[in-house]
């Protein structure tokens, strides 16, 4: 009689379910209709439409302008050559991560990790200190590579060498080295063996993480932005310079929608390659894969990754620290503190406290909006679309941070909503780049609940609330913890959108270094070296206590 | 002798995982190699296959020392504990891969992927996704994939491990009948002693990376060399003993040893069917503690007062209750002096 009750209740709770997912979903759809899809929709218009007619001849009349199609030209070759040369100095890097196990792993790949969530333009700061004019390269041997697009492909394989040791490699460790054992004992030899069966279980993934590359250096904004000078300028920049140095707002908002259809057919291959990167492998633990290098080539390929790491990523960084300290008493340090650079109507420090107070306030945001998304997205009976729903999050990310700042710009200053004046809008904005990540930490982690854990608490007596409480809370408390962290590092260290949105006396660290950047002077350059490194130690600190908090199922990045 | 190994030895940190083991392999002959998890079974399959070096020793197939020969030349098959099926290929491309590797023509690989599948029972089935497969199914898979090259000699880590026991009991019959039929020479690893003994043509016991007995099912099954083959084979009734004359000194009294019986200390086994029951006021009195039923007999568990438990076999009919008070006799043809 009792069982016969439990099911009626189990029957009701079903059909209930429908409504409680409507619920969960409501705000983060809410969330991205006012802040993303209304935006876009006020740059469509302001791109494509004039005197209450749509004039769609208005993107063709921008394609044709020879300047544009240079920087078209520029973002998709620079793009390319980007990836290929990322793939081409991480794939070693995630074979080594994956399969190697030498002292100070552990340490290591928490430490490629960093540059991936430093701020864009602590990275181009990072660059011009190496490879800048009066860089290190410049004292050593006169080399300057600024003017040159080498120092902002290096700069992009800095900033998404992480990306390729973090999805290829982590996807490496866990597959069976008995795979390709088995292949041995029929007659292939090593390197048949790795062809035959691990590159073909690999390449989904690598490329997942080429296009997720692509998508980062198509949208490249602060890099290119310091680092390209004059001559270089990828759609974003082009964007930017439209809207704020020559206030061609139309044209801004035709060139957003071409980035727009060209991040949107990315990001669908994207979405085709994962789906693909799921299809049946064996996989294993990854901690029982790794071992020790044996022999010379393994050695010599340990060294030479690790050499790699240390030219490529953490020479720049250091560079920096060292030009931030390249002045007696820590001037440039001391500097920050006074009004009298005449950069800001602030001193630069008070952008210290400004950044955290918008980072821990857009963290809020995203990790309501991103968890709600994710649990909605969870639930077994997740219909097509709750699925779309999943698609549209992960839009933020790859249509750029620009096109979210300008899109704020134009249409949140007027009624009906006019946040025009209201610090939140930064923290918005923020937030609005910080939710993909949130969602891609939680999903896997969700999803790897057991659901017949939840059953088995539904059984006992738990409501689906309790049961949610009792049995998913505990297990995902870390990931949730580890895309908070994430979500402020990225808060923390955005730029694009932030840029367009931050006002004068309010500047946020990575606001402030741009702009000193942008002014002459030894102290105005040490000052912007000073202020990076402040931001890089906070970023890389929040990425190494997250470090410690991460499990190896806890998402994507 | 096809495969012989030679104080092979293999250290993992200070353990011996194989600690000097000598063993031969004839052509045509099925090895089993039987142990506890933990023994060094599977290192030595791994070392034979080329994919763990040994630090001591060496293995020799076909009179040529295999030092330096990597795994892809050695020219022995292993069908991996848990199959390791591409997942990305179909049934006849897993079956396929290692005629590929070889160089055989296309025409040639799908003539012998067919007829391997109808030699494993899958006719028909070279387009199915290995995903799709049943645990036996993917076990005929793996062995088709095994075989298809032609390898001098099979290796079998754990064959039946993961399926369940009635398939189990009847592709055990078919392997032993495919290897016949086949003259495949054949080393396997279990440690499952109902799949050693069906399958092998000899029995080799392992224990902590050392050989503890050799022989064919029924000399192991009669004779187990020592307590730990005893136990490992599942018998219970094993007990310290004094050996004099034909009679052993246990804490169950006095047993009858066979004429030959080694002198002095030692370990009496006596098997189940030789605990004979008899009314309570003859022999070892004992009390019937639990009773299992075994399908052809009941396993009887008596406690006798201040000594070990044991364990008899008893017919479905004559079997006493728990609680009953019992004698017991025992038959010497069932007793075995281990040293």
């Amino acid at each position: 009689m009792d069982l016969a009750r439990t099911e009626v209740a189990l029957r009701k709770r079903v059909t209930k379910g429908g409504a409680a997912r409507l619920g969960l979903i409501a705000l983060p759809v809410a969330f991205f209709a006012a802040f993303f899809a209304y935006p876009v929709a006020a740059i469509v218009a302001r791109g494509l439409k004039t005197d209450g007619g749509w004039q769609l001849g208005r993107i063709a009349d921008v394609l044709t302008q020879s300047d544009i199609r240079h920087v078209l030209w520029f973002t998709t070759w620079q793009a390319l050559a980007s990836t290929a040369l990322t793939l081409l100095v991480a794939l070693p890097g995630a074979y080594v991560f994956a399969r190697f196990d030498f002292p100070g792993k552990h340490l290591l790949r928490a430490v490629v990790t960093v540059p991936f969530v430093l701020p864009t333009v602590v990275v181009g700061s990072a660059f011009l200190a190496l490879v800048g004019r009066g860089g290190l390269l410049d004292e050593l041997w006169g080399v300057r590579l600024d003017t040159t697009v080498w120092a902002i492909l290096l700069a992009h394989v800095f900033f998404n060498y992480a990306v390729v040791v973090r999805t290829v490699g982590g996807l490496w460790a866990q597959l069976d080295p008995r795979q390709e054992e088995a292949a041995r004992m029929l007659g292939a030899s090593r390197l048949s063996a790795w062809r035959t069966v691990t590159l073909p279980a690999l390449a989904p993934a690598v490329a997942a993480a080429a296009l997720m590359v692509f998508l980062f250096t198509f949208t490249s904004f602060g890099v290119v932005q310091i680092l390209g000078g004059p001559t270089f300028s990828t759609l974003e920049v082009e964007i930017y310079r439209q809207t704020s140095e020559i206030f061609d707002l139309s044209t801004a908002a035709v060139l957003t929608i071409i980035q727009f259809l060209a991040v949107g057919a990315i990001l669908a291959v994207h979405a085709w390659t994962v789906r693909r990167r799921e299809t049946a492998l064996r996989l294993v633990d990854a901690s029982v894969t790794a071992r020790r290098p044996q022999g010379v080539g393994q050695w010599a390929l340990l060294a030479g990754v690790l050499a790699c790491v240390a030219g490529l990523l953490l020479l720049p960084l250091a560079v920096l620290v060292q030009r931030s300290l390249d002045a007696p008493d820590f001037a440039y340090y001391r500097a920050l503190t006074s009004e009298d650079g005449g950069t800001f109507l602030v001193p630069p420090i008070d952008a210290i406290g400004n950044s955290l107070t918008y980072a821990v306030v857009a963290t809020a945001i995203a990790v309501l909006i991103g968890g709600l998304a994710a649990v909605a997205l969870t639930r077994r009976d997740a219909g097509r679309f709750v699925r779309g729903f999943d698609a549209l999050l992960m839009l933020p990310l790859g249509v750029s941070a620009v096109t979210v700042g300008f899109g704020f710009l134009i249409a949140l200053d007027e009624p009906p909503l006019d946040l025009r004046s209201s610090w939140i809008l930064v923290p918005l904005a923020q937030a609005l780049v910080g939710v993909p990540f949130v969602v891609r930490t939680m999903l896997p982690v969700l999803r790897a609940v057991d659901a017949r854990l939840r059953e088995a608490a539904a059984v006992l007596g738990a409501s689906p609330w309790r049961a949610w409480r009792e049995v998913d809370l505990p297990m995902v408390r870390r990931a949730l913890l580890v895309a908070a962290g994430f979500a402020f590092a990225v808060s923390l260290g955005e730029f694009g959108a932030t840029v367009f949105i931050a006002r004068p006396d309010n500047p946020t660290l990575p606001v402030a270094v741009a702009r000193l950047l942008g002014r002459p002077g030894e102290l105005n350059y040490g000052q912007a070296m000073a202020l990076s490194t402040i931001l890089m130690v906070v970023c890389a600190v929040a990425l190494l206590v997250l470090e410690r908090l991460r499990t190896d199922r806890t998402g994507e990045f | 002798m096809l495969l012989s190994l030679e104080g092979a030895t293999v250290r993992f940190g200070g353990r011996a995982a194989l600690d000097r083991v000598d063993l031969g392999v004839a052509e045509h002959e099925v090895v089993c190699v039987l142990g506890p998890s933990g023994s060094g079974k599977s290192t030595l399959l791994r070392a034979v296959a080329g994919l763990q070096p040994l630090h001591a020793g060496r293995v020799v197939l076909d009179g040529r020392n295999q030092a330096g020969v990597p795994a892809h030349k050695r020219g022995v098959g292993l069908m991996f504990q848990d199959h390791q099926l591409f997942p990305q290929r179909d049934v006849g491309g897993n079956v396929a891969f290692g005629l590929r590797m070889h160089g055989a023509s296309k025409r040639q690989q799908d003539e012998h992927v067919r007829e391997l599948l109808e030699l494993v029972g899958l006719p028909g089935a070279a387009r199915r996704a290995v995903a799709a497969l049943s645990g036996g199914e993917q076990q005929r898979v793996a062995l088709a994939r095994a075989l298809a090259p032609r390898p001098r000699l099979l290796m079998l880590d754990e064959p039946l491990g993961q399926l369940d026991r009635s398939l189990r009991e009847r592709l055990v019959v078919e392997l032993r009948e495919l290897f016949g039929r086949l003259g495949t020479t054949v080393l396997a690893v279990t440690h499952d002693q109902g799949e050693a003994f069906a399958l092998a043509d000899r029995v080799v016991v392992m224990r902590e990376g050392r050989i503890a007995q050799s022989g064919t099912p029924l000399e192991v099954w009669q004779r187990p060399a020592d307590e730990f083959v005893a136990r490992f084979l599942g018998f219970d009734n094993v007990v310290a003993a004094t050996v004099s004359g034909q009679a052993a000194d246990t804490p169950w009294g006095k047993l009858p040893v066979p004429e030959e019986a080694a002198q002095g200390a030692g370990t009496v086994l006596v098997r189940p069917a030789g605990v004979r029951l008899v009314p309570a006021d003859a022999g070892l009195r004992c009390t019937v503690a639990a009773r299992t039923f075994k399908g052809t007999h009941v396993a009887v568990h008596l406690q006798p007062e201040g000594a070990p438990r044991l364990e008899a076999a008893c017919a479905l009919r004559e079997a006493p209750e728990v609680g009953d008070a019992v004698g017991v006799e025992f038959d010497v043809a069932e007793i075995v002096v281990l040293p």
